[in-house]
């Protein structure tokens, strides 16, 4: 990354025994003028979006379910999520491709669709990458909870059903609220994997999709940078993406410390 | 406390940021040094069908241990897709570098602005073989003055089509562009579960073809004649003959694997793609014509396509290197590879010895005749095709995301940007 400051700044050869030159604010003004640089952005920050709301809904619904369900199907629950989190992403994308191949995919011989590309439209491509996203990193999310919830006093939710709460109300305001700084840490974590997902979209979309439809900012500087060998634009989108998330979670910490709980 | 943390991390950023990226200094020629024994690492192409390669190469391994005592070689086969990235990393990384590449003729310009590749020319004059290389092939392989790679083996397309369903059909060849497209049309319609031609919407050196037949060429990309190209290529990703779902998305190696698979009524393919076809159930059921032009009995210009073998200035083994690139760039490694692979050689003997011998080649020969073009030798090129502009224009327009005049307007925008820069 820092590196990646000082790049910004020249116009790098690759081994060419030149010196790099200044260009300034070259390289930043070039890609705030990119009308593919905002629309790039628009779907990075969505994609990250939904991904992290979805990972977190599973996660903690699947972290609730661990603790009411009996010993067996605990143990096969928590084996399945660790064996999705053990896979590297790259095997992970890449059987999953198997699974949603065109002509020869498990899943449309299952369900008839012979022949229907997933990744052709922008949206089934997103959502097919999406739900791989979050199947790599529910698991983290759900163990996480788990512990913090198995950590909250009996005594409390004891209280609250004598006092006849529903499952429901229990959740929300005994749970959550004695969550809130593990939830923190699942949040901020969940932001800054999903906002710099690379590995999913790069295999999966063929490196963007058609016609680049699926680039996120990741994928995109990677192409810049070491493709197309623009190492200063390429930079510039990372150091975009850095001061974006450090933003976002500067913006979460504070709404969290307003709302009174410790960290 | 989060401010301090901040302020820390910027701290720590400035500091690391004195770190720039070393440049290396690496040896002028590749015929001075090095030790002669050790491993050669070597990067070839990885190929729809490799085995046949695989086998040949494994021979001149085999051949070249034996004369040089101490000392082995380890091929790995890079894809082609990524191979950009990978060279720019290995220019960059000297300890990780292979010593001998093969590389298309079109990175040329790139490799050579990026000063990674070593100066052949001792080499050349110092091989005995190397006389028999025509000029034409070494232009190929030479930028500003200096020989840079030394031609391995020469490319053409044409339009591969099945007899079988020709013949079923009552079809003729094409000899003209709207001829293609009313065959690719017919093939279609009679046979739902073939595309009528394998048109790819990331298959640039297919598609160039028609852009060069109507007069059109990338330097002048949003030109009428460039459009007018552009359009007959892309009215075949179309549902009648080559639907977007399927095909949009489609790069030249997977239009080899459509064809060969039986699933493509036409294919347009190079010489060297012959030995994946054959190994596919299209085998002995098709035949091969020039691509027809926009007018009746032309003949659309190919792309003058080739690999070259060339030595990396990072190399540690430069003289050994240059021992093993003569080796299997000699006329009984091209030979061998044209039998293995359909490669045409760029030595003249070994050209005439198969041209001679195998009527398959007169197509691709006729179409070298007619005229071939190339992509602008310049290292923009490399940027050009690093950052896909040709294949976004082309699947811009064959999925109704742009239309012709908006694509091409925008491919030329970075076109003329990636040239000048």
């Amino acid at each position: 990354m820092a590196v990646g400051v000082d790049l910004v700044f020249r116009q790098a050869q690759v081994s060419g025994g030149q010196p790099t030159r200044f260009v300034g604010a070259d390289n930043y003004t070039r890609l705030f003028d990119d009308p593919q640089f905002w629309s790039v952005l628009v779907a990075t920050v969505l994609f990250a979006a939904a991904c992290v709301l979805a990972t977190l809904a599973v996660g903690a619904g699947l972290a609730v379910l661990l603790t009411r369900a009996s010993r067996w199907p605990r143990l096969a629950l928590s084996l399945a999520a660790m064996a999705a989190w053990a896979v590297p992403a790259i095997s992970g994308s890449t059987v999953w491709m198997f699974l949603f191949d065109t002509d020869l995919g498990l899943v449309n011989q299952v369900l008839g669709l012979d022949g229907y590309n997933w990744t052709y439209d922008r949206y089934t491509a997103f959502a097919l990458v999406g739900a791989v996203v979050v199947w790599h990193s529910f698991p983290f999310v759900m163990v996480t909870l788990y512990a913090g919830i198995e950590a909250i006093p009996k005594s409390t939710l004891e209280a609250a059903a004598i006092d006849g709460a529903s499952t429901w109300r229990t959740f929300w305001r005994i749970m959550v609220p004695i969550l809130r700084p593990l939830l923190a840490i699942v949040v901020i974590q969940s932001i800054i994997w999903d906002f710099k997902v690379f590995t999913q979209i790069y295999v999966m979309t063929a490196g963007g999709g058609i016609a680049g439809q699926n680039l996120t900012l990741n994928v995109w500087a990677y192409q810049q940078a070491f493709a197309a060998s623009e190492y200063g634009l390429g930079s510039a989108i990372g150091v975009v993406m850095m001061l974006i998330l450090l933003v976002v979670t500067l913006l979460y910490l504070r709404t969290l410390k307003r709302s009174g709980e410790p960290l | 406390m989060k401010r301090r943390l901040a302020a820390t991390l910027v701290v720590a950023g400035l500091a690391l940021g004195a770190c720039s990226p070393s440049t290396s200094t690496p040896a002028s020629t590749a015929s001075n040094g090095g030790p002669r024994t050790g491993a050669l690492k070597v990067w070839l192409f990885e190929e729809p069908n490799r085995a046949p390669k695989d086998a040949v190469v494994k021979d001149a391994i085999a051949e070249f241990t034996a004369a040089h005592p101490n000392t082995s070689v380890d091929v790995a086969y890079i894809a082609v897709d990524t191979r950009s990235a990978r060279f720019k990393g290995a220019f960059n990384d000297p300890a990780s570098a292979p010593d001998v590449v093969e590389y298309g003729n079109t990175d040329l310009p790139e490799y050579a602005e990026a000063g990674g590749l070593a100066d052949l020319g001792p080499v050349v004059s110092g091989w005995s073989e190397g006389a028999d290389l025509g000029a034409d092939a070494k232009a190929t392989a030479t930028y500003r003055n200096t020989l840079l790679g030394v031609p391995w083996y020469l490319g053409v397309r044409a339009l591969y089509y099945r007899t079988d369903v020709f013949t079923e059909l009552g079809l003729k060849p094409p000899t003209s562009e709207a001829e293609l497209t009313a065959t690719a049309r017919t093939i279609h319609a009679k046979k739902p579960a073939m595309v009528g031609i394998a048109a790819g919407g990331k298959y640039t050196f297919g598609a160039l073809p028609f852009i060069w037949a109507n007069g059109g060429d990338i330097t002048s990309i949003s030109s009428p004649q460039s459009r007018a190209g552009l359009t007959a290529y892309t009215d075949l990703i179309k549902p009648d003959i080559c639907p977007a779902p399927q095909c949009a998305d489609l790069t030249g190696g997977k239009t080899v694997d459509l064809f060969a698979a039986g699933k493509a009524g036409m294919a347009i393919l190079g010489n060297f793609n012959r030995g994946a076809v054959d190994a596919g159930v299209a085998k002995g059921k098709y035949a091969v014509v020039p691509l027809p032009g926009s007018t009746p009995g032309s003949v659309a210009p190919a792309f003058a396509g080739g690999n070259n073998l060339g030595i990396m200035k990072n190399s540690k083994r430069p003289a050994l290197a240059a021992d093993f690139l003569t080796l299997l760039a000699s006329k009984k490694y091209q030979a061998k590879m044209y039998d293995a692979m359909g490669n045409l050689p760029t030595l003249n003997s070994a050209r005439s010895d198969v041209a001679t011998k195998d009527p398959f080649l007169k197509p691709f020969l006729d179409t070298i005749k007619a005229g071939t073009k190339f992509v602008p030798l310049n290292p923009g090129w490399g940027k050009i095709d690093a950052q896909a502009v040709l294949p976004t224009m082309i699947q811009k327009v064959a999925t109704g995301k742009a239309t012709v005049d908006q694509a091409t307007d925008e491919a030329a925008k970075q076109i003329s940007a990636a040239l000048t820069s």
